[in-house]
C-alpha cells in the first residue's frame, strides 16, 4: 500500500511541479505562494484520487525501513490521553521535512519519509476491524495531506532539544535558514545568492537562479521602464563590492567570562567576521548601501544560535550574569534599523538568532493550534503545516526569510489578513525568555479578560524586552480552491472607493490591493517575454478595448488585484461578489494573470532594489495605516512631498513615487509607498534618501497616517513614538522595561 | 527662522516685482498695445487653451456644485440645523448655492473680453503687465491650485486678471464678490458667468450659510476647479491705502492645506496700481459722508461720462508664487486635525495657531502687494502737495519750480526706500511732472508757475457758500490728494514711524525708540498694515533704511540723528501728522463728551462737525479728520487698545 500511495504521491508532485515548469509558476516568496496555489488544486484532485484508493481497501500501511534521518517529534499532550484514539496524528516530522527545499528549488518531489510506529503497535490492540477501520481513517487523513510522511502515526515524545555539536551540522545544511547564511544568501543585497536580476549582454533584464517564476526568465520591458522611470542608464554602473573584507570588520569585544561559561552549555556560537556581519543590518537602504560599498559599522561581537527554548533560558542567564548586551536576530529582514548595533553600547554585543529554533512541536487538530518554535521562517512554517493539510494563512510579504519571532517582536502583518488575521490575531499563547524570567499564560484559552493582556507587551516589544522562544498559532485547514483576480478602474479615486466599499460590505478578499498607475505600469513592465503570438495578441486586445472602448485613460487607470480563497462554490460566489461592487466604481475584471503578477511583484521587489542600486538607483517602501476619509490625500501628499522633497535636494531626475493600498479594515486602509530615484550626481545619496524619507514620514503623520502598520518603529522612527503614543505611554513602556530588562541586556534601543 | 524666510521672501518678492530702477519699465508690456494694432473680435474669439491644474480632473460647475451639496460636512450641518425639516433645510442650502455660485463659461469669456477691450482702450493709455509674473503663474496653476490675490482700488480691476489671463492662455480664475454685484440687471448674470461669485455681506451668525460657503470656496480649492480670485483686504479701499485684511476667506481658503486635503496650495498676490482712479471723487465724497450710489446697471450707464476721462495707465503686477505649505512650516502643526473626522469640523473653532498663521499670512500677502504696487510720480507729488496748508495751496498755490524741486529729492528718497516707481526714464523730468499734474486736472491746476488746489464749483449755486460747505469743498480736493499719497505711504509708513518716535521720545536709545515705535504702532495699526508679530523687524528695517538715506547713523544701542537728514526726517514726521491731528481730534471728542455711550451712527458725523470747527477756526491743519475712513480707524484702534468698548444692542 505504502507503495502505491508514494508511487501515486510521487507520479502526481512531479506531476505537478512539470505543470509548474511548463506554467513557469516559479517560486520565491511570490512562488511559494503561486506554486501553493497551483499545488492546492492539484491536490485537491489528488486527494480525492488518494482517498478513492484508500477507500478501495489499499489501506493497509507496512513498516518499512527510514529513508531518512528520524526526525525530531514532538506530539500534543492532549493527544496522550490513553483511552483516547491514536492521535489523528498531531505530530510533525520538523527536522526531516524542514530539510526539503523549496518543492521549485529541489526540482523534484519530496520523498516520503517513514517513521518509528510505537504508538501504531501500542493502539493496535483492540481487534481487527476496528483496527482496520482506525487504520482506514489514518490513511485517509494521511492520504489527504499527501506530503505528510506516510509511515506513521506514532507520537514520539519530543526530545528536548535538537541533537547539538557534530551531528547537527549535517542536517543544518538541509534546512532553509542554515547557521552560516553566507552558504545561500547574500551578504549585501536582498535574498538566495543565485536569484538576482541583471541586464545581459544585450541589455535585456533577466532573472537568475531557479527559484522563482520568473527565474531564468527574460523581462523584455523591464530596460525601458527601468531607464525612463529614474533616467538612469545601463553604461552607468555601480557595482558593489563583491566580497565581504573581514579585515574590515572591527575584532570582536568579547566578554570572556561569558564566552567561557557559554562554551560549557553547549550551545554553538561564533565570532567568525562573516557571521557576525550577517546579524548587523536588516534591510534599510542606508544599511545595505553601506554593505555594498564595504563599510561596515559596529557589528554584534559574538552570534550564538539557541536550538530551543532552554538553550535561550541559558543564554539570556549567563548574559544578565556578565552583562552582555544580546540582541535577538530572527530572519533579518528588518527595515527599521531594528538590528543595527547601538554605536552608545560599550558592552560586548551578541546577537542570538533564532533561525535553528526552527521546529513545529505540536499540532493541535481539535483546537487547530500548533505551537512552533520562534525561529521559523514563513515559508517552512507554511510548508510544513501545507503537508499536514493546514496553514497559518499568516503571509507576510517578506514570508521566505522572515521569522515567526520576528513577527511577533513586530506585530507583522499578513497578505490574506481579511480571512486569517493579523499575527496579533494569530497567536494563542507565547513564550518568551526575559532577564526577569518566562513570561507566558497559564492556558491556551482562546480570550481572557485577566487585565491588560500581557501579550501586547510582547507583541511589538522588537526585542527590548526578551527573545521570544515559542508559539502557539492559530492554523486552518488549507483552503480547497484560490484564486487570482485582478480589476482596472478608471483612476485611483474610483479603486480606493471601491474598496472601501468592500471593507464596508465585510466581503474583502484573502487579499486585495489597489496599486496606483505608476505601479500598474511597472507591474507591466515586469512581464515575462511571452512565446506566444496569441498572447501578446491578446494582451493587445485587451489594451484597446480598455483604453479605446472603455475609454480609460492609460496614465490615469489603476488595478486592484485580488486572492479569494476557500470552497470553490463560496470563491466564485464571493468573486462575483466583490465584481459586481467593482463593477459600480467603473471597476472592469481584468484577469487572473494580472492579479498573480501583481502579487509576483511583491516579492520581486526586493531583488529588484538590488538590480537599481547596480545602476544608481536608490529605492524603499514604507507603509502607514490610516483612516479611509484620509486614504486619498495621504497618497497624494506623501507622493507630491517625495517629488518635492527630491527636486529640493537637488535629486537630477523625477524620482519614482509610488503607492499601494495594501490592506482593508474596517475603518481604514494600509498605504504603502514607494519611492527610488537616480543617484547619479549626488555626493551623499544615502543623506538625501534619508531626508526624503523623513520627510515623506512627516507627511504622513500630518496626514493622519500611523508611524508604522507593520514594519515597526526600530531605531529608524524612534522620533516620533512619543507624539504617536503619548508622553504617559512611552512612560508606560518604559516602566515596562525597566521591570523587565533593568540592566538594559536587550539593549536594542528600539522603540524608545 | 521667520526672519529668514521672510527676507527670503522680500529678496524674491523684490526681484519678481523688478521695482526700483530703470529696468522696471522694460519688464513690463503694455497688453493693450496689441489691442491696438489688431482685431478686437479677432482678440475675443482667439483659441483659447490653457493648462489647467494637472493634479484633478477638470470638473463641471454641476459637477462643483453637486459636490458641494453632497459633501459630507455639509450633509452633517444639514443634520445638525434644528428648526425645520430637513428637506427644507436643505432646500435652503441649494437656494444659498444658487445664489452664490459661478457660472464660468468660455462664452463670456469672450463678451467679457471683448466688452473690456473696448473700455479699457478708451480709459487707459497702456494695461502694464510683468509678463515674467505671467510666466510662473502659467507653471504654477499647473501645479497646485492658485489663490489670485489682488488688492482692490477700482471697480475697474474686478475682471482685468481674467482679462490678462484670457489674453495669455492660462486658466481664467472664479472671483469672490460681494453680493450686490449679483444684483446688477444682466450685468450680475454677465459676472456670473465670467466665473464670479456672490457673498453676502453681512453673514453674521447664519451657519448654514457659512457651511455652505466655505465647503463652496474649499470644494474649488480642493479640486482645483480653478484659480481662485479674491480680494484679501475684503472691499475697495476708499483711501486707496491697504486695509486691515480679513481672515475669513483667507481661513477658508487655507484650510484645505491645513488639514491636509491638498499637497499645497499656491498664494499669489497681485498689485494694480492706477495713475489716477476711476472713482476719485466719489470716493472722496463718500468718504466725507455721501452715501455711495447702490451698484446698479443704470448707474454704471450713467457712468459714461467717466469714459470720456484720460486716466493714464494701469499696472499689473503678478507676485512671485508663494507656497502655503513653505510659508506654514513650523507655523501650523496639521496634525491637531488628525483625530476629528475629516466632515465634521464644523464645532471646533479655529485653534489660536491657525488664526495666527491665517492672520500672519494675510498680512503679509498685503505688504507684499504693497511692495508690488507701482507708484507713480503723482504719488510723490501729492505726498509732498498735502504738506503744504491746504488754504494756502487752494488760494495762493505753491511755485511749480519748488515742487518739481522736491518732488525730485523724494523720488530719491522714496529710491532709497525701495519703492517701485514708475518714473519714465525716457522723458524729460520736468514733462513727467507736468503731464501728471495734467492727468489729474480734476484734483490740481496749474496757472503761471504755480500750483493750486482745484476746488469743485458746484452748478447753480442759489445762495452764497457756509464756510463749512467751503472747507468741504476743499476737503473733497485733499481727501482725493490724500488718496494719491496713500499710494505710497507704504514705502514710508516703516521709517515715518521712527521720525516720529526720534521727535516724540527725543531719545537717542534703541529700546526707548522701539517702545514708542511699538506705541505708534499700536495706535496706527489701522492705517498702517504690518505684519503682526514683525515689530522687531520692521524696526530694524525702519533703521536700516533712514540710515541708507542718511538722516541716522546706528549703532549697537542708538539711533542718532544726522545733520544731513534733517529734511527727511521732517517730511517723513510730516506724512504722519495728519494722522496724529486726526487721531487726537477723535480722542479729544471722546474724553470731553459727557456721554459715555454713543451710537457709531452719530460719533462720525459729530467728530467731523467738531473737526470742521478746529478747522475753521485755525486750530486744526488737517482736512483729513472729515474723513470718517480716518474717524472709523480711530475708533477700531481705541476699541482695540480697549479704551472703548463696543456695545451689541
Amino acid at each position: 500500500m505504502e507503495n502505491v500511495v508514494q508511487r501515486l504521491l510521487k507520479c502526481s508532485t512531479s506531476t505537478f511541479f512539470q505543470l509548474h515548469i511548463v506554467n513557469c509558476t516559479g517560486l520565491g516568496e511570490e512562488g511559494v505562494k503561486a506554486a501553493v496555489a497551483t499545488s492546492r488544486l492539484e491536490r485537491g484532485k489528488l486527494r480525492r484520487r488518494t482517498r478513492a484508493a484508500v477507500e478501495t481497501g489499499v489501506g493497509h500501511r507496512e513498516p518499512g525501513p527510514r529513508t531518512r534521518r528520524c526526525p525530531q517529534i514532538a506530539f500534543c499532550p492532549a493527544f496522550c490521553d490513553p483511552d483516547s484514539l491514536p492521535p489523528r496524528v498531531g505530530w510533525i516530522a520538523a527536522g526531516a521535512l524542514a530539510s526539503i527545499p523549496t518543492p521549485a528549488a529541489h526540482g523534484s518531489a519530496p520523498s516520503i519519509h517513514k517513521h518509528g510506529s510505537s504508538m501504531a503497535s501500542n493502539s493496535s490492540s483492540s481487534g481487527g476491524s476496528d483496527r482496520q477501520r482506525i487504520a482506514q481513517q489514518r490513511l485517509r487523513i494521511i492520504a489527504g495531506h499527501l506530503q505528510r510522511p506516510a509511515g506513521d502515526d506514532s507520537a514520539l515524545l519530543a526530545a528536548e532539544c535538537k541533537d547539538q555539536g557534530s551531528k547537527s551540522d549535517a542536517s543544518s545544511e538541509e534546512k532553509t535558514v542554515p547557521r552560516r547564511r553566507q552558504e545561500i544568501m547574500k551578504w549585501n543585497g536582498w535574498g538566495y545568492s543565485d536569484s538576482r536580476f541583471l541586464f545581459n549582454k544585450k541589455g535585456q533584464a533577466e532573472f537568475t537562479g531557479k527559484r522563482y517564476k520568473l527565474s531564468g526568465m527574460i523581462i523584455p520591458g523591464l530596460k525601458e521602464w527601468f531607464e525612463g522611470t529614474f533616467g538612469a542608464n545601463l553604461q552607468h554602473k555601480s557595482p558593489a563590492t563583491p566580497i565581504l573584507n573581514s579585515s574590515a570588520v572591527r575584532p570582536p569585544t568579547l566578554n570572556e567570562a561569558f564566552v567561557e561559561e557559554l562554551k560549557s552549555t553547549g550551545v554553538p556560537f561564533s565570532h567568525d567576521a562573516e557571521d557576525r556581519v550577517f546579524r548587523a543590518y536588516g534591510h534599510c537602504v542606508h544599511e545595505i548601501f553601506a554593505l555594498r560599498e564595504g563599510r561596515i559599522g559596529r557589528v554584534p561581537d559574538l552570534v550564538v544560535w539557541p536550538n530551543c527554548h532552554n538553550d535561550v533560558v541559558k543564554i539570556v542567564e549567563l548574559a544578565c550574569k556578565h552583562n552582555v548586551c544580546l540582541i535577538p536576530y530572527g530572519g533579518g529582514t528588518s527595515v527599521s534599523s531594528a538590528l543595527e548595533c547601538p554605536s552608545e553600547e560599550t558592552r560586548s554585543i551578541v546577537s542570538l538568532d533564532t533561525s535553528q529554533m526552527n521546529r513545529i512541536l505540536w499540532i493541535d487538530e481539535k483546537n487547530l493550534t500548533a505551537h512552533v518554535e520562534a525561529g521559523i521562517v514563513g515559508q517552512d512554517l507554511e510548508r510544513l503545516l501545507n503537508e499536514s493539510g493546514y496553514c497559518t494563512g499568516h503571509e507576510p510579504d517578506s514570508m521566505e526569510f522572515s521569522s515567526l519571532g520576528g513577527w511577533v517582536a513586530t506585530r507583522a502583518s499578513g497578505m490574506k489578513k481579511n480571512i486569517y488575521g493579523n499575527i496579533e490575531d494569530l497567536v494563542v499563547h507565547i513564550k518568551m525568555v526575559t532577564p526577569r524570567g518566562v513570561i507566558e499564560k497559564s492556558c491556551q484559552g482562546p480570550r481572557m479578560s485577566t487585565g491588560p493582556d500581557v501579550h501586547h507587551f510582547i507583541l511589538g516589544s522588537e526585542g527590548t524586552l526578551g527573545v521570544v522562544t515559542e508559539v502557539t498559532m492559530k492554523i486552518r485547514p488549507m483552503p480547497e480552491y484560490q484564486k487570482y483576480g485582478s480589476v482596472v478602474f478608471p483612476n485611483f479615486e474610483q479603486g480606493v472607493a471601491c474598496l472601501r466599499e468592500v471593507a464596508k460590505q465585510r466581503c474583502a478578499p484573502a487579499s486585495i490591493r489597489l496599486m496606483d498607475n505608476e505601479q500598474f505600469k511597472f507591474g507591466h513592465a515586469l512581464k515575462p517575454q511571452v512565446s506566444s503570438i496569441f498572447t501578446s495578441f491578446l494582451d493587445g486586445l485587451k489594451k484597446i478595448y480598455i483604453t479605446k472602448f472603455k475609454g480609460f485613460d492609460p496614465n490615469r487607470l489603476c488595478v486592484a488585484t485580488l486572492l479569494f480563497e476557500g470552497n470553490r462554490e463560496k470563491v466564485l460566489q464571493h468573486e462575483k461578489q466583490v465584481y459586481d461592487i467593482a463593477a459600480k466604481f467603473g471597476g472592469l475584471a481584468a484577469g487572473e494573470d494580472n492579479g498573480q503578477r501583481g502579487y509576483m511583484l511583491t516579492f520581486v521587489i526586493a531583488y529588484l532594489r538590488d538590480l537599481g542600486m547596480d545602476y544608481y538607483v536608490m529605492g524603499e517602501s514604507f507603509e502607514t495605516s490610516v483612516p479611509w476619509d484620509r486614504v486619498l490625500d495621504i497618497c497624494q501628499n506623501v507622493k507630491a512631498r517625495i517629488v518635492h522633497e527630491c527636486k529640493e535636494r537637488g535629486v537630477q531626475f523625477t524620482p519614482l513615487s509610488t503607492c499601494r493600498v495594501t490592506q482593508t479594515y474596517d475603518a481604514g486602509a494600509c498605504v504603502y509607498f514607494y519611492f527610488g530615484f537616480n543617484y547619479r550626481g549626488l555626493s551623499d545619496p544615502v543623506h538625501v534618501y534619508e531626508q526624503v524619507e523623513h520627510a515623506a514620514r512627516e507627511e504622513i503623520l500630518a496626514n493622519g497616517g500611523s508611524l508604522s502598520h507593520h514594519h515597526g518603529v526600530g531605531k529608524l522612527r524612534k522620533e516620533w513614538m512619543s507624539e504617536t503614543v503619548s508622553n504617559v505611554g512611552i512612560g508606560m513602556l518604559k516602566s515596562v522595561k525597566d521591570y523587565v530588562d533593568p540592566n538594559n541586556i536587550f539593549g536594542n534601543r528600539n522603540l524608545f | 527662522n521667520t526672519i529668514h524666510i521672510f527676507h527670503h521672501l522680500m529678496d524674491q518678492t523684490t526681484k519678481a516685482s523688478g521695482r526700483a530702477g530703470p529696468e522696471h519699465d522694460e519688464e513690463f508690456v503694455d497688453i493693450l498695445e496689441e489691442r491696438r494694432r489688431s482685431s478686437d473680435l479677432g482678440h475675443a474669439l482667439r483659441t483659447f487653451n490653457p493648462h489647467p491644474y494637472r493634479g484633478a480632473p477638470p470638473c463641471s460647475t454641476a459637477d462643483l456644485n453637486k459636490a458641494v451639496l453632497e459633501s459630507q460636512y455639509l450633509r452633517y450641518v444639514i443634520a445638525m440645523e434644528t428648526g425645520s425639516s430637513e428637506e427644507d433645510v436643505r432646500e435652503e442650502a441649494r437656494g444659498i448655492l444658487e445664489e452664490m455660485s459661478q457660472n464660468l463659461q468660455l462664452r463670456f469669456i469672450r463678451l467679457m473680453g471683448y466688452t473690456l477691450t473696448k473700455v479699457f482702450k478708451r480709459l487707459f493709455t497702456g494695461i502694464f503687465v510683468n509678463m515674467e509674473g505671467l510666466a510662473t503663474l502659467q507653471q504654477a496653476i499647473q501645479e497646485a491650485p492658485v489663490i489670485l490675490m489682488p488688492n482692490h482700488r477700482s471697480y475697474v480691476d474686478f475682471l482685468v486678471i481674467s482679462y490678462i489671463l484670457f489674453t495669455y492662455d492660462i486658466p481664467v480664475p472664479v472671483i469672490a464678490a460681494g453680493i450686490p454685484l449679483a444684483g446688477m440687471k444682466m450685468v450680475g448674470e454677465i459676472l456670473r458667468r465670467s466665473g464670479a461669485f456672490f457673498i453676502r455681506r453681512a453673514i453674521g451668525s447664519d451657519k448654514l450659510y457659512w457651511a455652505v460657503l466655505s465647503e463652496y470656496v474649499k470644494t474649488i480649492v480642493r479640486k482645483g476647479y480653478a484659480p481662485m480670485e479674491f480680494y484679501v483686504e475684503g472691499l475697495r479701499s476708499r483711501t486707496l491705502k491697504s486695509v486691515t485684511p480679513k481672515l475669513g476667506m483667507m481661513h477658508m481658503v487655507l484650510e484645505p492645506y491645513f488639514k491636509s486635503e491638498v499637497f499645497d496650495i499656491t498664494l499669489v498676490p497681485v498689485s494694480i496700481s492706477y495713475d489716477r482712479v476711476l472713482e476719485e471723487s466719489l470716493l472722496a465724497h463718500e468718504l466725507l459722508g455721501v452715501p455711495k450710489p447702490k451698484e446698479s446697471t443704470a448707474g454704471l450707464l450713467k457712468a459714461g461720462k467717466v469714459l470720456q476721462e484720460d486716466y493714464g495707465t494701469m499696472h499689473v503686477n503678478f507676485g512671485r508664487p508663494l507656497s502655503v505649505r513653505q510659508l506654514c512650516q513650523g507655523k501650523i502643526n496639521r496634525c491637531q486635525y488628525n483625530s476629528a473626522p475629516r466632515s465634521k469640523n464644523l464645532p471646533q473653532k479655529p485653534t489660536e495657531e491657525a488664526q495666527a498663521c491665517v492672520s500672519w499670512l494675510a498680512h503679509l500677502m498685503v505688504r507684499i502687494q504693497d511692495e508690488g504696487s507701482v507708484i507713480s510720480p503723482w504719488s510723490l507729488m501729492a505726498c509732498l502737495l498735502l504738506q503744504a496748508p491746504m488754504a494756502v495751496l487752494a488760494e495762493e498755490g505753491l511755485p511749480w519750480e519748488r515742487l518739481a524741486e522736491r518732488t525730485l529729492w523724494l523720488r530719491r528718497l522714496a529710491l532709497d526706500c525701495g519703492a517701485g516707481l514708475n518714473w519714465p526714464g525716457q522723458t524729460p523730468d520736468s514733462d513727467v511732472m507736468s503731464s501728471a499734474v495734467a492727468l489729474h486736472r480734476s484734483v490740481v491746476y496749474r496757472r503761471a508757475g504755480r500750483v493750486y488746489l482745484l476746488q469743485q464749483e458746484e452748478p447753480a449755486r442759489k445762495r452764497p457758500i457756509s464756510p463749512e460747505e467751503a472747507v468741504m469743498r476743499i476737503a473733497t480736493a485733499v481727501l482725493m490728494l490724500a488718496s494719491y499719497r496713500n499710494q505710497s505711504l507704504h514705502v514710508f509708513a516703516r521709517p515715518a514711524l521712527l521720525a516720529t518716535a526720534l521727535h516724540i521720545t527725543k531719545s537717542t536709545q534703541r529700546d526707548e525708540l522701539f517702545a514708542c515705535f511699538c506705541f505708534l504702532q499700536d495706535v496706527f495699526s489701522y492705517e498702517f498694515i504690518l505684519v503682526p508679530g514683525e515689530l522687531s523687524q520692521d524696526f530694524e528695517e525702519a533703521c536700516v533704511l533712514l540710515e541708507k538715506c542718511g538722516a541716522v547713523h546706528i549703532s549697537q544701542q542708538e539711533v542718532t540723528l544726522s545733520d544731513m537728514g534733517l529734511e527727511a526726517l521732517s517730511f517723513l514726521r510730516a506724512l504722519i501728522q495728519p494722522f496724529i491731528d486726526s487721531y487726537q481730534v477723535m480722542f479729544r471728542y471722546l474724553s470731553e463728551e459727557g456721554d459715555p455711550v454713543l451710537t457709531e451712527k452719530q460719533l462720525v458725523p459729530a467728530v467731523r462737525n467738531r473737526a470742521t470747527k478746529l478747522i475753521l477756526s485755525g486750530e486744526l491743519r488737517t482736512y483729513e479728520a472729515l474723513s470718517s475712513d480716518t474717524l472709523k480707524n480711530a475708533l477700531s484702534a481705541l476699541q482695540r487698545l480697549e479704551a472703548v468698548t463696543k456695545l451689541r444692542t
